[in-house]
């Protein structure tokens, strides 16, 4: 029985929409596949997780559950999940491509000697083999990804693959697992950056200000609209280097590629490296006075006006929106 | 402090990407410039001033094609000390894990080394799995996206980010670490450092000269077929005045595209 084996993310004690995303892909996967799904946990106090993992499409659950466990250490996890692999034997691993993700696959594929794809935005099986789709040039173009041998690795996208209903009355098989717990790397301390604000990657709606807001001065401009919308704070790399933003904030080849269903570039007139990070959006919303800007080829709808003018309306619309929905 | 940096050349990041024949790589005809990665230049940046304030050397190491020597040279120019080129055919088609085996084997040639730095992502490929595999072939702890780091005695403090958090991490060294963006503005080179970098040793090996069989370096996963994203729809511009664009916009978000 060919196997899938996804590693789900926990921290705090929480999982990680990405994670559950990945199991959900699975499941579809295994479908196609004849597969089982088995996902790996590890943290402190992660049996309890076993249950919602179940419920999104795991068949067994191992976990590594463990006080020791508590803080991600990449020399751990790397031994805890290359552990469940030579245990599990799979067929295809499945990772989530969080910051703890695109740090633990290549490690473990590195060990394990198995082909890594990371970033994947879709898997398909065609004629019984797996097939990745991965951007690259952060989007300019889009590759196909086959793999000569098993396993077969790869790191999914978050906020890309469709969460699959839950099921709580599936049942659930928890096998635990023990881990050596010593690592030369640790984390010392975390300090939240950016409290109460969605993470660009996995924000739903981002909007984002360039240079056409003319001076950090007006990035509230940007936002307040991000607030009013629910959404998360971008920027272009122009206003990045020119210091107005920390660097978190920017989207493009050299910042963050995102694909929210909502993007709004306000005041960005879409350099080719800027585009690339945001094409994949679902829906992109361009504001901005000059008529042959670039970024109106990849928008959806636009508004061609004095952002000065347009965004604190838009705001307020906004708002009243959200207000008639409750 | 002996630092090595691993560099990649990739195509500017204002290329305008054009599919070769094959269908399964970009057309490097339509290749306007090639440069050093962006984020392997803040590591190059970052050794140097470790360099400076530690003592030392900072030797550059590189897998690629014949062209991939000028990331050397810029890299040579900022200021490094000497710089490795894996060069062989074999490595054309290799997966991120063949260009890790090369460059761990390559480093191993380099004696004692306290700390290795990378960029975070190669720009292009956008992999980010080279640090990783290269600590992990290397039998070296890895701290990756880093945006600050303070080499100590035998060990390092290092920040990285994640969705949301900063987290600060401590690791021995030696060690492999990868730079982000914010970890440092790199300098540029100097006409005298230009001059200076046609002297300094570069020294070209391939897979034989590593003990490596091409085997080793073949893709686990490969590009079958590259292509370009599909088209958007065209653009539809929202009419009227601030206030009428504004509520018509909110209005298509919400019933048109059902985004909001």
């Amino acid at each position: 029985m060919a196997l899938i084996l996804t590693f789900a993310e926990a921290r705090d004690g929480r999982l990680r929409r990405a994670s559950l995303e990945v199991v959900s892909e699975a499941r579809r996967l295994a479908g196609a596949l004849g597969a089982t799904v088995e996902t790996v946990v590890v943290g402190a106090g992660v049996t309890a997780l076993a249950g919602e993992l179940a419920a999104q499409g795991a068949d067994r659950v191992r976990v590594f559950d463990d006080a020791a466990l508590a803080a991600y250490a990449t020399e751990v996890y790397a031994r805890a999940l290359a552990q469940a692999m030579a245990a599990a034997r799979p067929q295809v691993v499945l990772l989530p491509f969080t910051a703890m993700g695109k740090d633990l696959a290549p490690r473990v594929a590195a060990r394990t000697g198995a082909g890594l794809a990371s970033d994947c935005v879709a898997l398909e099986v065609k004629d019984g083999r797996l097939v990745a789709r991965r951007p690259v040039y952060a989007g300019k173009a889009v590759t196909s990804v086959e793999w000569s041998g098993e396993p077969r690795m790869a790191t999914l996208r978050p906020n890309v693959f469709a969460l699959g209903p839950q099921d709580a009355s599936r049942p659930v098989e928890v096998v635990p697992g023990a881990v050596d717990a010593t690592a030369r790397a640790r984390v010392v301390r975390t300090t939240a950056t950016a409290q109460g604000r969605v993470p660009l990657s996995e924000a739903q709606i981002i909007v984002s200000g360039g240079r056409g807001l003319k001076g950090p001065e007006n990035f509230h401009l940007v936002e307040s609209l991000a607030e009013a919308l629910g959404g998360a704070v971008g920027a272009s790399r122009a206003v990045v280097d020119a210091g107005w933003v920390d660097h978190q904030l920017q989207v493009g080849q050299t910042g963050r590629t995102v694909s929210p269903s909502l993007y709004v570039a306000v005041g960005i007139s879409g350099a080719i490296q800027h585009l690339a990070g945001m094409s994949s959006s679902r829906c992109v919303v361009a504001i901005n006075k000059d008529p042959d800007a670039p970024i109106f080829k990849v928008a959806d709808y636009g508004v061609l006006g004095d952002l000065f003018e347009v965004l604190p309306q838009l705001t307020e619309a906004a708002k009243a929106h959200r207000a008639a929905r409750g | 402090m002996k630092t090595v940096v691993c560099v990649e050349q990739v195509p500017d990041t204002e290329t305008r990407v054009r599919i070769a024949a094959s269908g399964t790589a970009i057309s490097e005809a339509d290749v306007q410039s090639w440069i050093p990665s962006p984020y392997d230049e803040f590591a190059i940046e970052e050794a140097l001033r470790i360099r400076e304030a530690k003592g030392g050397e900072v030797v550059l190491v590189t897998v690629g094609p014949e062209r991939a020597q000028a990331a050397l040279r810029t890299g040579l120019a900022m200021g490094a000390d000497s710089a490795v080129h894996v060069k062989d055919a074999a490595l054309e088609t290799a997966d991120p894990l063949g260009i890790a085996r090369a460059l761990a084997a390559a480093i191993r040639t380099l004696g004692a080394v306290d700390l290795v730095l990378c960029g975070q992502q190669g720009v292009g490929g956008d992999h980010s799995q080279v640090p990783g595999m290269l600590a992990e072939l290397l039998d070296l702890p890895q701290v990756t996206v880093a945006v600050k780091i303070a080499i100590g005695e035998g060990e390092a403090a290092v920040e990285r980010e994640i969705e949301g958090a900063r987290e600060s991490w401590t690791t021995s060294l030696p060690a492999v670490i990868s730079a982000q963006k914010g970890l440092n503005e790199p300098r540029y080179a100097s006409l005298k450092g230009i001059m200076a970098a046609k002297k300094k040793p570069l020294q070209v090996l391939d897979l034989k000269a590593l003990g490596l069989d091409p085997g080793a370096v073949a893709a686990g996963a490969r590009v079958v077929r590259l292509e370009l994203p599909p088209p958007r729809p065209p653009v539809r511009m929202v009419e009227g005045d601030p206030a009428t664009q504004a509520k018509e916009l909110v209005r298509l978000l919400h019933e048109e595209a059902k985004v909001i």
